[in-house]
């Protein structure tokens, strides 16, 4: 349904897919930006305070990507990827408190506290896993897509399904992915690959890292995969994009490869001292930022293209209220109680624990997770 | 390839094999290691820098690959410098590729050129499980002895800082299985140059593990050149109350709950093992007839382990000398936890070590 704000000039130029959205659904999306942007800046903080161990990788600058991917999506879309994951959790809609108290290591976390920032993982919400060995989880992308299907048209029970499987740049160079690839294509298997590319594999440019790195469509494209880039750095473009081609790979029931172009505003992980890279580099990015630019079009009057469904006031409010929402996950992760030793050390090591499969203990079963 | 006669380390000898054109060196094993004591304070990744350096200085046939390792300087400043020294072409950044690495630099060894390869971590090392341990440990045995591998393998291994389930490994406890490796795992700075050295020299694939908590530990390590002899353990502490056996970095837990113990009166002998595959067992069974007690500390997981190998040869070689039976320390059997408190349970510590011995004189 056509709202006013469609009747943007912007609109009747080209069809965009995210103009005939209602202003509620951008608003939305500014505001799953803000939250992973504001967590992230929370995040930082309190790794330097020693709150958060491990490694820890900052999604800061990258939010249209997870945002305006998973919004292109249905909520039971089974989706996977790499450690840098807690945007697309947040986008995903696992609570601030859930994620923010797995990195303070607490049972209140999304994996009791097992599994820390580089592994996200939440059920309810179809997220399969944030997953630390690079590449690892490009398999994984094939194979729920293989269940997916397999569910839709052996078993006749499920619709039809798209599976989104998110890696970095670096990860391209990973054997697994290349042969996630020949699978999805040869099985003919619902996933798209989405290269979050932010130009860098740690310290590693993307033309130091990786072969015909100008054009990784080619990457798809030779495993005869429909292979287009996008620029990931603007959130309405992101969904432009990648919705109709979500749509055709459901349709379909065919794999995608997507270059989408992004930049990490902060180092790779909590101890990069960025060497590699200019601030102008880094400032030039910011200028374009995705989240001041929805923004700015939220603001913008209807004769500018711009949508004219927020305020200055409302806009100071919205990011008021997300720093309330993320400082009490703060509060919320640090009060938390620590995963009881006794209970869950040994704890979900197996389903079905037997006797004697240890020489040091049994294994018993511990509490249930907090987001079931 | 040209044949390079391998360049001998002075004192050392040259030893010729088919698998190897140009032969291999052999160090001067029986020169008496030089001082441990000293002014020479640097830091663990120092050592293990100018072990690489020195030997990348004599021998052209040497080079360094793997990820981030020269213009980053290493992920762990390892390779710092390096670059400088040595240029592109002999310290060559790796993409995210380690099963491409590792079997490029298996073929590069077999054509006759000395690879060090780093992982970032051993724990990334396991994509290249099939290269490591069918090209690299079987070269030999399935050319029926055409072609070796003299290659080093080296990067972190063992739990860091709440790195979780995947980035944990120790991987001493898996590979060790394969028959054809050689596996070398120092506990401080001193060893860490002289096992560096046999393996970059050794003509064999050598798994060369490291701990990235201990990277920044200090000690003298000094000036003169040297090489430490793979097989054969150190003698940390000496005492007749029971032998304590470890390597690499609990080693340094087993220091701290000897000096525990010996407050209490209570002198063990503790042997750093140095290296694990060749397994020092002579050491071992020796320290036994003194003390007829053994506790065995090892950072990997309990179930096949290294330490079930000590306890099983403890108990094939040396079963009359025990007066108790050997106890295992190990990491708690379960797959590495994030949370700060549940990792700090599941690593052997030295009140886990103190407790065990006592177990043992009990
Ligand atoms: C198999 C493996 N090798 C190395 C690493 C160490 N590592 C973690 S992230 C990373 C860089 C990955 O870059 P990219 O895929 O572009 O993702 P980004 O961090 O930029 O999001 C490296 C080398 C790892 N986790 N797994
Ligand atoms: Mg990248």
């Amino acid at each position: 349904m056509a709202s006013a704000s469609t009747q943007s000039p912007s609109t009747r130029a080209g069809a965009r897919p995210s103009d005939a959205l209602p202003a509620e659904t951008l608003l939305k999306w500014l505001r799953d930006m803000q939250l992973i942007r504001e967590f992230e800046t929370r995040t930082m903080q309190a790794y330097q305070q020693a709150k958060i161990g491990g490694f820890c990788h900052i999604y800061s600058g990258q939010e249209a990507s997870a945002v305006g991917t998973i919004r292109s999506l249905n909520p039971d879309d089974p989706i996977v990827l790499a450690y840098r994951d807690h945007g697309h959790a947040l986008a995903r809609g696992m609570s601030a408190r859930a994620c923010m108290a797995e990195m303070f290591g607490k049972a209140a976390g999304c994996a009791k506290g097992k599994g820390g920032s580089m592994h996200m993982f939440d059920k309810p919400h179809w997220l399969f896993g944030g997953h630390g060995i690079v590449g690892a989880q490009t398999p994984l992308g094939a194979g729920l897509a293989f269940a997916a299907r397999y569910e839709w048209e052996v078993m006749g029970t499920g619709a039809k399904k798209v599976s989104v499987c998110y890696l970095g740049d670096g990860a391209i160079d990973q054997g697994a992915f290349h042969e996630a690839l020949n699978l999805a294509s040869l099985f003919g298997l619902p996933v798209i690959y989405v290269i979050e590319n932010n130009g860098y594999s740690m310290g590693t440019a993307i033309h130091r890292h990786t072969a015909n790195s100008k054009n990784l469509v080619s990457r798809g494209q030779s495993y005869a995969i429909k292979s287009v880039e996008i620029d990931g750095f603007d959130v309405r473009n992101v969904y432009d994009q990648f919705k109709p081609l979500v749509d055709e790979c459901r349709d379909l029931q065919r794999p995608a490869f997507v270059d989408l172009k992004t930049y990490r505003y902060m180092g790779h992980s909590m101890s990069d001292p960025q060497k590699y890279r200019t601030k102008d580099e880094v400032d030039g990015w910011k200028e374009k930022d995705s989240i001041a630019a929805l923004a700015s079009h939220l603001m913008g009057s209807e004769s500018d293209g711009g949508r004219a469904c927020l305020s200055e006031d409302d806009w100071k409010a919205m990011r008021a209220e997300i720093a309330e929402e993320v400082r009490d996950s703060i509060e919320f992760a640090e009060s938390a109680a620590d995963p009881d030793v006794e209970a869950e050390l040994y704890s979900d090591v197996y389903i079905n624990p037997l006797p004697q499969s240890s020489p040091i203990a049994d294994y018993p079963h511990g509490a249930k997770n907090p987001l079931l | 390839m040209t044949t390079i006669t391998a360049p001998v380390p002075s004192g050392g000898r040259r030893v010729e094999h088919p698998a190897l054109p140009g032969g291999f060196a052999v160090p001067d094993f029986d020169r008496p290691l030089p001082s441990r004591e000293g002014e020479r304070i640097i830091q663990f990744r120092e050592a293990l820098r100018e072990a690489m350096s020195e030997e990348m200085r004599r021998d052209e046939r040497v080079f360094l690959l793997g990820e981030e390792v020269a213009e980053y300087n290493g992920a762990y400043k390892v390779s710092q410098g390096m670059l400088e020294e040595f240029g592109a072409k002999r310290i060559i950044d790796s993409p995210i590729s380690e099963n491409g690495f590792a079997g490029l630099g298996i073929a590069a060894a077999m054509y006759g050129l000395r690879p060090i390869i780093e992982f970032m971590s051993w724990s990334f090392s396991l994509v290249a499980a099939d290269q490591l341990l069918n090209n690299a440990a079987k070269m030999l045995y399935m050319s029926g002895g055409q072609w070796g591998c003299p290659i080093v393998f080296r990067g972190n291994d063992g739990a860091g800082g709440q790195l979780g389930s995947t980035h944990s490994w120790c991987v001493e406890g898996l590979f060790a299985n394969v028959p054809g490796t050689k596996i070398a795992i120092p506990s401080n700075p001193y060893d860490g140059k002289g096992l560096l050295k046999t393996a970059i020299l050794d003509p064999d694939p050598v798994f060369f593990l490291e701990s990235e908590r201990m990277l920044g530990d200090k000690a003298h390590v000094p000036e003169e050149e040297y090489y430490i002899p793979f097989g054969k353990a150190r003698l940390v502490r000496e005492g007749d109350a029971c032998t304590l056996i470890s390597f690499g970095r609990p080693v340094n837990f087993c220091v701290e709950a000897c000096e525990q113990l010996a407050a209490k009166g209570i002198e063990c002998d503790l042997l750093d093992m140095r290296t694990i595959r060749p397994l020092d067992m002579d050491s071992v069974i020796t320290s036994l007839k003194k003390t007829n007690r053994i506790v065995v500390v090892d950072q990997s997981w309990p179930f096949a382990s290294i330490a079930s190998e000590v306890v099983t040869q403890v108990v094939e070689k040396g079963f009359d000398w025990l007066d108790q039976a050997p106890i295992r320390v190990n990491t708690d059997d379960v797959p590495t936890p994030y949370a700060k408190n549940l990792e700090a349970e599941y690593l052997p510590n030295p009140a886990k070590i103190v407790a065990a011995v006592t177990r043992a004189m009990a």
